[in-house]
């Protein structure tokens, strides 16, 4: 049954881009939600996350390795950016939050081009992973983007977790329903937007490092998943973790069988997905109108 | 009507009389440069219309200035020239159709919703023009030979020429600003500036809301495609890039720089900016760095927004008021 081995692939690869959006999306949908900054430099911590491990995997010679210092290492930019520019940013206009963050989307591709140069790099896939699931006597399936899906899966049950079930998701949920309300409760709200940006800004910059073995490491890799990620949020619902995830992978899908279906119309088929929800709901699926 | 404050008319009217002296004396690449100078203020001021005076921030401008280059270059046959009289008003019809068809769908959303879906259906655009062979795909395509302006066998200009070209965009330029300046003190203008300032209580009032806002969206489209149709011709050349977020952005830019919600705003931006990455990009002054003058430029527009909230032209003339004043009595 190739056919069936062709359609399973298919669905495997449409989740895992899914889930790997999910990661960038639900950080995007959170800064959002809860500080309300739209936060357009988003799609650059992906690139830096991607750059990151191709260049501390260089460095170390073990991608691990790389991660496991990329990761704190991306949540020190992130404070540091919340610290510097995006603390400005919360009682602003949306018009000034887009140019800000146009700005330093600027900055963050001139820097990458300074550090590490304009190449298309590579990560090659972890040994232990670079193996392949025999599906059929053509067909196999890599066993690295099961991982992926696998780790972002879990991501995203610790983040449902951590919102769900504990007093801090507490406060983000209730950030993210009327600010003024939880600092009117007393609640210090500038140490949890830092906690929630910061976290973003990993989640977006571990996406990327991810990513980097199967997706090349290349200039201007930050836009493509901003723009998608936007569509998610849009879909799923501005504020609504749950809404980014489902968005992630009717997004994730929505692609990739559009580029088996109609190859001529690849690359539109999330935009007239967006436009559909749009006309149908125009908060998106979990959004309040 | 009060007049706009006396130091931005003067300044207006000395720097028009500056624009259009310059060719006579000038030098061949500032008449070529302020030429596309003036056409981004078009697609600023068109922009500004939605910003500034009607409170919709897109972030897909460059979805109608794309729309009117493509449409040029579609009209234009291989080895000779397109009417010009015919393929402009056909490019800015396409440009506002288009706007009207996209603003029913994006209209539907409002604040930060609005932002990301107005992206959304340029990068839509970009991508249809970035797989379609008949638009020349990734690569764009070139437009050979300019539009040609001949009546009945009469050519009154060539475009050919440079300072033909430099004078129709001035002309044109000045055009958009009476257009605009026009609509906005019109019964038409009035309610937009209502809704920005307060929607819900205009809708109370009984206006339409929804079909003012599509026909200011409709406008906007229109004249952006304009630019986009001169940008085209002046060039010779068209690509996906004409879609991109980036135009988005760098317009958007023009137009907060330059300082929102007034008509002469916007082509102030449209020239800092524009001699500002003229001068980050020069080889000359910046030997070797000058590949990176996008960095300078994000420090400034991050340094700006920090400084100067009511953008370059409020710092300056005091101009970028919240509330517009151009439509007050």
């Amino acid at each position: 049954m190739a056919d069936g081995s062709i359609l399973l692939i298919q669905v495997l690869n449409g989740v895992q881009y899914g889930l790997l959006l999910f990661l960038v999306a639900s950080g995007l949908t959170l800064i959002f939600g809860i500080m309300g900054v739209i936060n357009l430099a988003h799609g650059s911590f992906y690139m830096m996350g991607a750059y990151i491990a191709f260049s501390l995997t260089e460095l170390l010679g073990n991608f691990w390795l790389a991660i496991l210092i990329g990761i704190p290492l991306s949540v020190a930019i992130g404070l540091g950016l919340e610290l510097l520019l995006f603390r400005r940013l919360y009682r602003r206009d949306h018009l000034y939050q887009v140019l800000l963050t146009y700005g330093l989307i600027l900055i963050m591709e001139e820097m990458r081009s300074l550090l590490v140069g304009d190449d298309v790099h590579g990560i090659a896939i972890p040994a232990l992973f670079d193996v392949s699931i025999r599906l059929t006597d053509t067909l196999s399936y890599p066993v690295y983007r099961l991982l992926m899906s696998a780790i972002c899966l879990v991501m995203a049950g610790l983040m449902a977790l951590v919102i769900q079930r504990t007093r801090f998701g507490m406060t983000i949920r209730a950030g993210a329903d009327n600010r003024e309300m939880v600092e009117l409760l007393g609640i210090d709200i500038g140490l949890v937007y830092r906690i929630v940006f910061a976290a973003g800004v990993a989640l977006a910059a571990f996406a990327g490092m991810i990513a980097a073995p199967v997706a090349s490491v290349y200039p201007g890799m930050g836009n493509q998943i901003l723009i998608v990620s936007f569509v998610v949020v849009v879909i799923g619902g501005i504020g609504s973790v749950k809404g980014a995830f489902l968005g992630s992978l009717l997004i994730g899908l929505a692609d990739t069988f559009g580029q088996v279906l109609a190859p001529q119309a690849a690359g539109m088929t999330v935009y007239m997905l967006m436009a559909g929800v749009l006309l149908w709901r125009p908060a998106g699926l979990f959004g309040r109108a | 009507m009060a007049s706009p404050t006396p130091i931005p008319r003067a300044l207006l009217l000395i720097g028009l009389a500056a624009l259009a002296l310059y060719p006579i004396a000038g030098d061949v690449f500032y008449v070529q440069l302020f030429a596309k100078i003036m056409i981004f203020a078009i697609f600023a001021m068109s922009l500004d219309l939605l910003v500034g005076f009607t409170g919709l921030i897109s972030f897909g401008h460059a979805a109608f200035f794309g729309l009117g280059a493509y449409t040029l270059m579609v009209l234009s046959p291989e080895y000779t020239a397109a009417s010009l009289w015919l393929s402009l008003p056909l490019a800015v019809a396409v440009a506002a159709m288009a706007a009207l068809i996209i603003g029913a769908l994006v209209l539907r959303t409002s604040g930060v919703y609005f932002i990301m879906v107005t992206l959304a259906f340029a990068q839509m655009l970009y991508y249809f023009a970035v797989q379609s062979k008949v638009l020349g795909g990734s690569d764009g395509a070139y437009i050979y030979v300019k539009p040609d302006a001949a009546i009945l066998g009469w050519r009154p200009f060539d475009l050919g020429n440079r300072v033909h070209f430099y004078y129709l965009v001035l002309a044109l330029m000045i055009g958009t600003y009476a257009l605009l300046r026009t609509v906005l003190r019109s019964l038409f203008g009035r309610v937009i500036l209502g809704i920005r300032a307060n929607e819900q209580r205009m809708r109370a009032l009984g206006y339409p809301v929804f079909r003012y806002k599509l026909a200011a969206f409709a406008l906007a489209g229109g004249l952006a495609g304009l630019a986009g149709y001169l940008e085209a011709a002046q060039y010779g050349y068209v690509n996906p890039e004409f879609f991109g977020w980036q135009e988005s952005g760098s317009v958007l830019m023009m137009v907060i720089l330059g300082g929102i919600g007034s008509l002469f705003g916007p082509i102030l931006g449209a020239f800092a900016l524009t001699l500002l990455q003229d001068f980050l990009s020069d080889e000359a002054i910046f030997h070797g760095f000058h590949k990176h003058w996008l960095l300078p430029m994000g420090i400034f527009i991050i340094l700006a927004v920090l400084l100067l909230p009511r953008g370059i032209g409020g710092f300056a003339l005091g101009l970028g008021r919240r509330a517009p004043e151009i439509a007050d009595d």
